[in-house]
């Protein structure tokens, strides 16, 4: 299985990570614009609050690159091993997601924000490795 | 609205997006581990792996993990869903260690050590930036305990309003008459 070079892994990796950091910054961008999900469903029903998901633009860019993420997942799956895709990628995520939150959400990431994505990030390499 | 509390609800679907997560990952590691090489030259068995039955079992975890995820985005922190999400891993160990009786390395007790601890900060902190309220966004509330000062009850006649500024002519009170000039000539 790792008869790929560590380029090609680092390369696989970080098209997970970026992928999935951009899908997720921007899902969480969306639904902050929709506003409350479970005050909007008391409102107007499920398909008041599916059609408030769906009618935003950002929603599907965001799950756009989501779906990206999936299929470079899926692909890195299938060349590398499970145990060093999962960790590397769920535990990178964390890091990537707590810069870009702060930069372009605007996301009060202090001191404990920042200890938990570290602390969780080794832990989830350790849990998953 | 208090950002700060999370209501039971809302910690209900937070669990939801922790556990449906890494069940429907394992899912689908163990469905991809059965499909033959996939590479960049033959798209078409990428797709023809969706179809297949763990990897249909994972995906249909994560459409779960995914409903319930845009949900917690709604009224929490990206920076805080994530940290408190990845709960679910410890939760999806524990479960192979005591339910599945797999064993779990020195290495893996300190990940879940190290990732209780992490969501254990993050869960002390807000779920949610105070921001300013935007007021085109907060809409004008009406609060039910302030009532509407009472309307004139047409059952209940209001007394008649004695107005000071109206001189009172000077009358005199009709009960006593003056005394005729015969009466006081007879005194």
């Amino acid at each position: 299985m790792m008869a790929i070079g560590v380029w090609s892994a680092t390369a696989m990796i970080a098209t997970v990570v970026l992928t999935s950091t951009a899908g997720e910054v921007l899902t969480a961008a969306a639904m902050k614009q929709v506003g409350d999900l479970d005050e909007i469903r008391a409102r107007s029903g499920m398909k008041g609050a599916i059609k408030a998901v769906i009618t935003c633009p950002l929603f599907f860019a965001g799950v756009g690159f989501l779906a990206a993420a999936f299929f470079a997942l899926l692909f890195a799956l299938n060349h590398l091993n499970l145990s060093l895709v999962a960790p590397a990628s769920a535990s990178l995520t964390l890091v990537t997601n707590a810069i870009a939150g702060k930069i372009f959400l605007k996301e009060n990431v202090d001191r404990r924000r920042w200890a938990a994505a570290l602390l969780v990030c080794v832990g989830v390499y350790l849990l998953a490795h | 609205m208090a950002h700060h509390k999370l209501s039971a609800r809302q910690y209900l679907i937070l669990g939801l997006v922790a556990v449906c997560a890494p069940l429907g990952d394992t899912c689908l590691s163990r469905g991809m581990t059965q499909v033959p090489d996939v590479t960049l030259a033959s798209p078409g068995s990428l797709i023809a792996a969706v179809f297949t039955p763990w990897i249909a079992a994972g995906i249909a975890l994560l459409i779960g993990f995914f409903a319930s995820y845009l949900t917690a985005l709604s009224w929490a922190d990206l920076t805080f869903v994530l940290p408190a999400t990845a709960f679910g891993n410890v939760i999806v160990a524990l479960l192979s260690r005591f339910w599945l009786h797999e064993s779990i390395s020195l290495e893996r007790w300190a990940g879940i050590a190290l990732i209780t601890l992490g969501v254990g900060f993050v869960a002390q902190g807000p779920s949610l930036t105070e921001r300013p309220a935007s007021p085109a966004k907060e809409p004008e509330r009406q609060d039910p305990d302030i009532k509407e000062p009472p309307t004139k009850r047409p059952d209940v006649k209001e007394p008649p309003q004695e107005d000071p500024d109206v001189v009172e002519p000077d009358v005199k009170e009709p009960g006593i008459r003056e005394p005729e000039p015969k009466e006081i000539a007879a005194r």
